[in-house]
């Protein structure tokens, strides 16, 4: 018998990439779930044609490309990029805009670079932003929070818009959406109104906006057990979500009639999804725990500039994006001072 | 006994499974038939055997040289014949053959004659050193680099520190702690002489603290022998603490510098088994013919530490430990994060040969798929040496070796931590072995290829010189005498010879030849024929050359 | 109108100044090509390029008009490395110059030796050992395997050995990828 590498070490750690993509999906499903119990059927519409269409584009491309279908399947990267793009789209999305998506992501975000751990970009990302600059018409469509919401949708009724983009008949679709809180925030922003004002706006819960602070307040549980499982590392979270904080909270206390306070930020949009669950993506990302704090502090700041004062009312989708592009350089510039050599390098 | 210890970066904590094979007592193998002996078992160049085949060898009796200075002899581990010296398989990850001197084994075990200096002190540290190069002693800590060699401070006066190294970080191998356990006054002994020899200021043993019976029997040890110039420092257990320039940072807290020595920042480090190996040698007047081999795994019926004749087929070796326990298992030698695999059980154990892994699906993992790198860069955090093993994966892959240089390839000990800890399960520390033999390999295709540039042009230049000479000379030759010039130049040149042959002549006094065998009337022609010769020469001539004789 | 072209040619002359001086003043004085090529080939002076030997081929190579995939000794390294200085594809070892094989040397069966001194005339590296009606022998350090010896032996006495793998010459081979298969 044979079981050996032609190499030493023998043995190995029980650590596996599909273990950990496993794991990170384990992580999201609270997330999901309080999602799906907050928003509707929707979300569960989001994660089922995700996972589908991912799959699916993972296969057919990899068959393409003459290699195996069933191992790059079985490493669960396709199925975890599905279910990060289907908790970031709106709870009530077309088929078409969750496939276009995924599709996206999967085909030309990962396997036209090479497939898992050659992707310069997050592939969920770069289909959440390829949705939102093509369809931001959908894109901003949002469903308000149960409890804020008179009207429920159910599963038929759901499954009917998804696929037919039919209502209820007497049911607008503007009875059942709402702008987000961050939406609100920009939009109202525009029109003079003070934070005082925006505040009171049905839309906003106790931290983060009605409905969403739950949804988060379970990313960051699922962020913590990865941190806890030693899955991700603190570095890029705290430095992303600490800098978001002090300088939110710079420009908060100097100007709190413009500017959002410190936990209205990290608790609204996606800033605990991006600081834990897409900001940690190691493909995408810097390598080196220094480089992860600078990535981590670059994520904030951009995420907090584009809130604060550019054309979209979230920016950790973009941000993430943009130091994904400076990773490779962060990672030339930490390298580590290798054992017994003077100086750097 | 508290010391002040320091940290290497990364490193792991695996688990040891040194527990069983530390459960009965050292014994020692019985002789094999056959004993089959690597020319090679050290780092340099292989020894040059002395003996012949049908030659009758002693134990202890020299087989093999050293050839140049980095080299160590090689000597018989017991009584026998000679009866080959051919290429056989030695233990090595290629699988490839290498000369071995075969001996018979008589089964009496007969000592060549010996002694020893038990006096050491008496002794200059210069024939100390040689004292212990006679007797083959290499670094049994794995790397066998001659032992000698390291215990030359060199220009240096004196050294700072000497280190015994007593880590064994690698899981399962647990020779030196037997070692420790049972023999403890051998490497404190062994650590004073060598002490002795480098005239370092201090010295220290470190022992990882998972072996508290070994670090007991070195203190007991200190205590009866009321050392109080060795140091016992007992280290974490984390893996590779048991490396050198790890062991080094955990002790003292200095880095050994990238591509440098230990000795450059004052210290020398030596191994446990090294250490007890020297003080054999010098107390007692013997090579290094044996040692502890563990043989453990989960294939192993009976795990244990034996004192192995070197030289002895690993198969008797197995036999000597109880076999195998019916079990499938690989055959590695070393421990399962540095060793590797064997092709047979045919091959020879060798002054290296720390421990026989027969492992099965218990101790190794499966090999499972190998998925793309995913830059989750747990490997650098591992990495003792702090390199960036998934960049050098990838230039390795790439066969960009000046890149995979760049990233200080050669800074890699090949630990194994990367690799362990590799959610893609790739073989990366092969990649860089294979990056680094490539290398080799290019370097010496290019050192080939400067000479044959330089053979080449030089040709091109002798044939040019050639061509130029003969056009020369049919120059000069067109401008003499047109007519007889012929004549004139071979006259010249049959001139030329016999005044050549005259100068030699005169030069040395020439012996007749021939001279059995001859009749009378010939002697008598011949020595006229002398007389003749002899007569014009000047006295003093014929004086020098009698006085050259 | 005329304002604007007047700028234009302006701006054209001085920027075009600006290059002509910068290309004179910062010129770069840099090895000739041909001896970077040339330190790239084997210099097994075996002329399968078709050149009379390693120099000759890195001169043609430099001027353009041989291609770099004609060194069988040197192999893929040698293209490759070729490629990256020439910044050139690189591509596969050109069929008729032969194929790519591991090292050898010439070894000579000194019984069948008759001394005619053909070889030695051949070795292009001097690496034969011998004189008129003596036995010749290679010195097998200096024996870059180039073949050359081979064809003028009139007793064919001369055959070309592998050299053998050892312990100190050995090569890891390269990690058999799994992952490629991914």
């Amino acid at each position: 018998m044979s079981v050996l590498r032609a190499s030493s070490p023998h043995v190995h750690s029980p650590a596996a990439v599909n273990k950990v993509m496993l794991q990170v999906s384990l992580a999201l499903v609270p997330a999901l779930a309080a999602y799906t119990w907050l928003f509707g059927w929707g979300v569960i519409f989001n994660v089922v044609i995700a996972a589908t269409t991912a799959l699916a584009s993972e296969a057919i491309i990899v068959k393409m490309r003459g290699r195996e279908v069933i191992t790059s399947l079985s490493d669960g990267s396709a199925l975890l990029t599905a279910l990060l793009l289907a908790i970031a789209l709106p709870p009530l999305a077309p088929w078409w805009l969750i496939v276009v998506g995924t599709g996206f992501a999967i085909i030309f975000a990962k396997q036209l670079y090479g497939g898992l751990g050659y992707n310069p970009f997050n592939p969920a990302m770069v289909g959440y932003v390829v949705l939102l600059i093509s369809f931001p018409l959908e894109m901003t469509t949002w469903l308000a929070p149960s409890g804020v919401r008179e009207l429920s949708l159910s599963f038929s009724a759901t499954a009917a818009y998804v696929f037919g983009g039919h209502l209820p008949a007497q049911t607008a679709i503007d009875s059942l959406t709402m702008a987000t809180p961050l939406d609100t925030v920009k939009t109202r922003l525009g029109l003079e109104h003070t934070m005082g004002e925006i505040l009171r706006s049905p839309v906003f819960g106790s931290i983060g906006g009605h409905g969403w602070e739950i949804v988060n307040g379970l990313v960051l549980l699922g962020g913590l057990w990865m941190l806890f499982k030693r899955i991700i590392t603190w570095h890029v979270p705290v430095a992303m979500l600490g800098t978001l904080f002090v300088v939110s909270g710079l420009f908060h206390l100097v100007n709190p009639d413009h500017y959002s306070g410190p936990l209205f930020h990290i608790a609204s949009g996606g800033a605990l999804l991006g600081a834990f669950f897409i900001a940690t993506d190691p493909v995408s990302g810097a390598t080196s725990n220094r480089g992860r704090i600078i990535f981590g502090i670059g994520a904030g700041l951009i995420t907090f500039i584009i809130r604060a004062w550019g054309g979209y009312p979230d920016g950790v989708a973009f941000s993430v994006l943009l130091m994904n592009m400076a990773a490779p350089t962060i990672d030339y510039y930490t390298r580590p001072r290798v054992f017994g050599h003077k100086g750097s390098h | 006994m508290s010391h002040l210890l320091h940290t290497f970066p990364g490193g792991l904590h695996l688990p040891g499974n040194k527990d069983m094979s530390t459960g009965t007592a050292l014994t020692e193998a019985p002789i094999p038939k056959r004993l089959i002996i690597p020319l090679q078992q050290h780092i340099g160049a292989p020894a040059k055997p002395v003996v012949e085949v049908g030659d009758s060898v002693l134990k202890g009796q020299v087989l093999a040289q050293p050839e140049g200075y980095v080299s160590a002899p090689i000597h018989a581990s017991s009584s026998g014949t000679v009866i080959a010296i051919e290429d056989h398989p030695v233990p090595h990850p290629s699988g490839l053959t290498a000369p071995c001197i075969v001996i018979e084994t008589d089964g009496e075990d007969r000592w060549i004659e010996h002694g020893g200096n038990p006096d050491y002190t008496n002794l200059d540290p210069s024939d100390l050193r040689n004292l212990i190069r006679d007797a083959g002693i290499v670094g049994l800590g794995g790397a066998g680099f001659p032992a000698f060699i390291k215990l030359n401070p060199g220009a240096r006066t004196e050294l700072d520190t000497l280190i015994i190294n007593g880590a064994e970080c690698e899981p399962y191998i647990s020779c030196d702690d037997m070692l420790m356990r049972e023999h403890a006054d051998q490497v404190i002994l062994g650590a004073r002489i060598m002490r002795h020899a480098l005239h370092a200021k201090q010295c220290m043993i470190g022992i990882e603290d998972n072996k508290p019976e070994a670090i007991a029997a070195i203190g007991e040890a200190l205590d009866n022998l009321d050392e109080k110039g060795i140091e016992l420092v007992v280290v974490p257990t984390r893996y590779p603490t048991g490396g050198e320039k790890q062991l080094i940072k955990v002790l003292t807290g200095k880095e050994v510098p990238a591509q440098g020595l230990p000795i450059d920042i004052g210290i020398v480090c030596h191994n446990v088994a090294t250490a007890a190996s020297v003080f054999r040698a010098v107390d007692q007047g013997e090579p290094l013919i044996q040692r502890i081999v563990t043989v453990t795994g989960h294939g192993a019926a009976h795990p244990k530490n034996l004192i192995v004749r070197i030289g002895s087929p690993i198969k008797d070796v197995l036999q000597a430990a109880g076999g195998d326990n019916g079990v499938p298992y690989d055959l590695i030698m070393g421990g399962p994060m540095m060793g590797f695999t064997l092709t047979g059980d045919e091959l020879p154990t060798t002054k290296t040969t720390n421990c026989l892994l027969l492992a099965t699906q218990k101790d190794a993992a499966e090999k499972g798929p190998v998925r793309p790198c995913i830059r989750c860069g747990e490997c650098a955090q591992v990495c003792p040496a702090l390199l960036l093993p998934q960049q050098l994966y990838w230039h390795a892959r790439a066969k960009d070796f000046d890149k995979a240089q760049d990233y200080n390839l050669f800074d890699c000990i090949e630990c194994g931590c990367c690799a362990y800890v590799c959610p893609s399960n790739l073989p990366l520390v092969q990649y860089y072995r294979f990056a680094k033999t490539e290398i080799w390999s290019q370097e010496r295709e290019k050192k080939a290829a400067d000479k044959a540039r330089e053979r080449h042009e030089f040709r091109q230049f002798r044939i040019e010189r050639e061509k130029a000479e003969k056009a020369a000379r049919h120059k000069s030759r067109a401008k003499a005498v047109k007519k007889d010039s012929a004549d004139s130049d071979k006259k010249a040149a049959i001139q030329a010879a016999m005044e050549r042959a005259k100068a030699k002549r005169e030069a040395t006094e020439v012996q007749p030849k021939n001279t059995e065998n001859l009749t009378e009337a010939q002697k008598k022609q011949i020595a006229e024929a002398e007389a003749r010769r002899n007569d014009p020469k000047t006295q003093s001539a014929g004086q020098a050359s009698e006085d050259k004789e | 109108m005329l304002e604007a072209i007047l700028a234009l040619t302006a701006l054209a002359v001085a920027f075009g100044l600006l290059l002509g001086f910068a290309s004179v003043r910062f010129k770069v004085e840099s090895d000739p090509i041909v001896d970077k090529v040339d330190a790239i080939l084997p210099q097994t002076q075996c002329g399968q390029c078709g050149f009379a030997g390693c120099r000759p081929y890195a001169e043609a190579i430099a001027s353009g008009e041989a291609d770099i995939n004609r060194c069988p000794p040197g192999g893929e390294t040698v293209i490759l490395a070729l490629s990256d200085l020439l910044g050139v594809d690189a591509k596969p070892l050109d069929d008729e110059v032969g194929e790519e094989k591991l090292k050898e040397v010439a070894i000579i069966d000194e019984k069948t030796c008759i001394g005619c001194t053909l070889c030695i005339q051949a070795c292009p590296v001097d690496a034969i050992l011998g004189a008129a009606k003596q036995m010749h022998t290679i010195i097998e350090s200096e024996c870059t395997g180039c073949e050359l010896c081979v064809e003028p032996c009139p007793v064919d006495c001369i055959s070309m050995h592998t050299v053998k793998e050892d312990l100190n010459n050995w090569k890891w081979p390269y990690p058999e990828a799994g992952e490629k298969k991914a």
